[in-house]
């Protein structure tokens, strides 16, 4: 009964989505207080709904209920509870359900923390994202509902995909869907910007809190699955340009470049049709993705389970949406006025710079991964894009990129004068490329080319954060009075930068100074790498609540000293009769050891692989501070401050003057 | 409306054209101009012992045999290894490899990790063989019969479900044919 009831409930926060979708629209456009005042109750209560909805099926799960389709595909009753209730995002109905469900938290979110908005522009952004919602919550209903029953009911169920059960993806969905979704504000607030015809720098200021928390999701998002592939999938790797990965890298460089672009159009009002474009290309990213993902036109490692359907479904939801909102962006963005003209060399340009590096990055990496679909689609043959097209393409636009920011945030708006700029950093110059060479060469004892720019870039980026930091300081009486007088945005970008400059010095140094080696081991067997002693004490056995396994342990020890106990297994999943390799980490700050058990080799010798992975955890720890340093920059007092204020012209003068 | 406020629309409903047909194509599906003939001669080295050829004639020893493009660099190969050591356990079919632009230690290294279920592997170092072969990309399964004619090809990783629904009707229908 309960899940007929949930059924029900989902099928009722549709409707309210099409009321939220319609009324409130209707209401701005002709100026209807009771219809505009719709907006907010129906975006709660449609989330309510949603809740008790998603909440449904997850005791559905709890209870073991296996009359349920998607419980009887997705779980079993010897899985943990644990990975009962995130089985619950496991599969593609599930999943969808927890999307719709975030979507509705923003909008409600949207709806509590907009007081001070004017009434239609909350009207309007809100109606805009009911509009979507019915898009997501129709999709779920119609081809992939949740509450589907099997009768006879099975036994038991068929267990959750063994590479789903692991800390890392329960909450990798939710966070990468976080994002996704939270791409929809930025969305809803360009569309109603646009048709309200109040594309100011108001708009800008509102858009820029939600865009930076949407991204920040998004950050932690694709740093958790990147984490997820590298201790779960055995061999390593932590980033394979695989479609899925694109699908949300995609979103993440677009609502980067976004970011950037919103604090041009907040502070100078230049630039305003580009961000709007940028903010309807970062969400529709996001529904491409969705539609590359689910439909199947393309193959992945990701395989959902796809269903022509459902691929005709989300390309028509893709069309209506983004097809709509570019009309409305042709039809109205040509009367909006950029005021501003800024000379070559000013902050201005480091930001378009910086847009123009990011939107070519999207744009290279959305060919390579459709390329292969546009072949097919063409009848010109069947290709596969892999890696080294998108190293090759990446790699060099993020240099540039790295290299711009570090002097964007130290530039001025409007004009600049190189002298200025080159009297500032020219210690900065000088320390990256110092320690650019000597610092991998006293770490490493070997340089590569590509591995002293890596190190210079980065240095070069933390020095000049540093100089920045201490130019904005200096003017008070003393330097710490200076520092604790900057906003939190301020530091908000720095650390979100440094976050960038620490990520690349994983990316370099574990690409090119990991060693690795395949090998034969008996019990006893030693290994010498990467100046550690790896010992192979044999193999037991082990079990856990659904599978069996074979456990070897490996002693590790440096200069005779114990360093690390590593366990790997080999796991055989007892429902789904599916092999897996845990693989035994110990992880440090500057370097990770890493051993992966193969086949058995008779006479009591294994295949092993052990990894010396110097750096890599860096990359993931870049992560963290950019998510940080969004944080930081979503709750400067600013944004409340404006809140309170209506225009604002005052405070972002005295801003501009602060920021400067 | 000033014209290239449109370009964004225009290039978006292009695309949405090309996945409207993407759609109806199914990317593990691609007719081989091969099927039905006879399979394209080669010799190469065995990966294990490079005096040794492996050959096409090896195909012709079995009344099916599976002809299976591997190699060690490739993501899907990894995941369809497992089903394919299954495969080999049970006997069922012989399964000939043809390790595809590899490097022979890793190839062999990846065998001895993982386990090897080929009765053979021919080592093409340059790709070569693989072109004959109309080799898409990696990994790929030709069915061959004892007159060495490709009977079918399966682009992308073998799959229990691939096998149950057309290679095992056509691996039977294929030994009735054959008496």
């Amino acid at each position: 009964m309960l899940p007929e009831i949930g059924n029900f409930i989902l099928i009722l926060a549709m409707t309210i989505a099409l009321a939220q979708g319609i009324i409130p629209l209707v209401g701005a456009a002709r100026g209807i207080p009771g219809w505009v005042a719709f907006a907010r109750p129906a975006a709660w209560v449609q989330f309510l709904l949603l809740v008790m909805s998603f909440g449904i099926l997850t005791h559905a799960f709890v209870v073991n209920d296996f009359s349920v389709a998607y419980v009887a595909n997705n779980s079993n009753s010897a899985l943990p509870l644990m990975y009962r209730i995130s089985a619950v995002w496991g599969g593609h109905e599930g999943s969808l359900l927890l999307w719709v469900m975030l979507m509705g938290g923003w909008s409600a979110a949207v709806g509590l923390f907009s007081k001070r908005l004017p009434p239609e522009m909350v009207a309007r952004v809100l109606a805009v994202m009911g509009l979507v919602g019915v898009g997501f919550t129709s999709f779920v209903v119609f081809t992939s509902n949740p509450f589907d029953r099997y009768f006879p009911a099975p036994m038991d169920g068929r267990d959750l995909n063994p590479l789903l059960q692991d800390f890392g993806l329960i909450v990798h969905p939710p966070m990468l869907y976080m994002g996704y979704v939270g791409f929809s504000v930025a969305f809803a607030f360009a569309i109603a910007a646009l048709l309200g015809g109040r594309l100011d720098a108001a708009w800008a200021r509102w858009s820029r809190p939600w865009t930076i928390v949407a991204w920040l999701f998004l950050t932690l998002g694709i740093a958790l699955g990147s984490w997820w592939a590298y201790y779960e999938l055995g061999w390593g790797g932590w980033w394979f340009w695989d479609p899925v990965e694109n699908a949300s890298f995609l979103p993440w460089l677009v609502g980067t470049a976004l970011m950037h672009s919103l604090a041009v159009s907040e502070k100078r009002s230049t630039f305003k049709s580009w961000t709007v474009l940028l903010a309807i290309f970062a969400f529709s990213l996001c529904l491409l993705g969705t539609f590359l993902v689910r439909s199947g036109v393309l193959t992945s490692v990701h395989a959902f389970a796809s269903d022509p359907t459902r691929g005709v479904y989300v390309l028509m939801l893709l069309g209506i949406v983004v097809g709509v909102s570019l009309f409305i962006y042709a039809w109205r963005a040509p009367q909006v006025k950029s005021a501003g003209n800024f000379a070559l060399l000013s902050r201005e340009t480091f930001l378009l710079g910086n847009n123009v590096l990011l939107v070519v990055a999207t744009a290279t990496i959305l060919i390579g991964t459709i390329y292969p679909l546009i072949l097919d689609a063409l009848e010109l043959g069947k290709i596969s894009v892999g890696p080294p097209y998108f190293n090759a393409v990446f790699v060099p636009l993020m240099i540039p990129l790295v290299i711009a920011l570090g002097i964007g945030p130290l530039s001025r708006w409007k004009q600049d004068s190189f002298e200025r700029l080159a009297k500032m950093l020219r210690f900065a110059l000088l320390a990256s490329l110092v320690l650019g060479v000597l610092w991998p060469w006293l770490l490493f004892g070997q340089l590569d080319f590509m591995v002293v720019v890596g190190a210079t870039i980065s240095i070069w980026l933390v020095c000049s954060i540093l100089v920045d930091l201490y130019y904005r300081s200096r003017h008070k009486s003393s330097l710490w009075k200076g520092m604790t007088s900057q906003p939190l945005s301020f530091y908000g970008m720095s650390l979100a930068h440094m976050g960038v400059a620490i990520t690349v010095i994983g990316i370099t140094f574990s690409s090119y100074y990991s060693l690795e080696k395949d090998l034969r081991m008996a019990p006893g067997d030693e290994l010498e790498l990467g100046g550690y002693l790896f010992r192979f004490d044999g193999v037991r056995d082990n079990h856990g609540p659904n599978y069996t396994a074979t456990e070897g342990v490996v002693t590790v020890s440096k200069n005779g000293e114990h360093v690390a106990t590593l366990h790997t297994q080999k796991r055989n999943y007892t429902v789904q009769q599916m092999p897996m390799t845990e693989a035994g980490i110990d992880p440090g700050l500057f370097r990770d050891l890493y051993i992966a058990m193969g086949e058995p080799l008779g006479d009591g010798g294994w295949a092993m692989r052990i990894y010396y992975k110097p750096f890599v955890r860096w990359i993931w720890l870049g992560s963290l501070f950019m998510a940080f340093g969004g944080i930081l920059a979503a709750s400067d007092r600013r944004y409340r401050l404006m809140a309170k204020r209506k225009a604002g012209l005052k405070a972002d003068a005295k801003l501009a003057v602060q920021e400067s | 409306m000033k014209a290239r406020y449109l370009i964004p629309l225009v290039v978006f409903l292009l695309m949405i054209g090309l996945f409207g047909v993407g759609l109806k194509l199914d990317p593990s599906k691609v007719p081989s101009p091969l099927i039905d003939k006879p399979a394209p001669q080669f010799s190469l080295p065995d990966l294990h012992d490079r005096e040794k050829l492996v050959d096409t004639a090896v195909l012709r020893e079995h009344k099916v045999s599976l002809f299976n493009v591997w190699a060690s660099w490739c993501v899907a190969c990894r995941q369809e290894h497992p089903f394919l050591m299954e495969l080999a356990r049970s006997g069922d079919v012989p399964i000939y490899g043809l390790n595809y632009k590899d490097k022979r230690p890793d190839a062999i290294n990846w065998l001895n990790r993982l386990g090897d279920p080929y009765t053979a592997s021919a080592f093409d170092e340059e790709g070569r063989v693989g072109i004959d072969w109309g080799v898409y990309g990696v990994p790929e399964t030709f069915v061959v019969d004892s007159k060495g004619v490709i009977r079918y090809k399966q682009i992308g990783p073998l799959t229990e479900q691939a096998w149950q629904e057309t290679i095992l009707p056509l691996i039977n229908q294929i030994r009735a044919e054959e008496g």
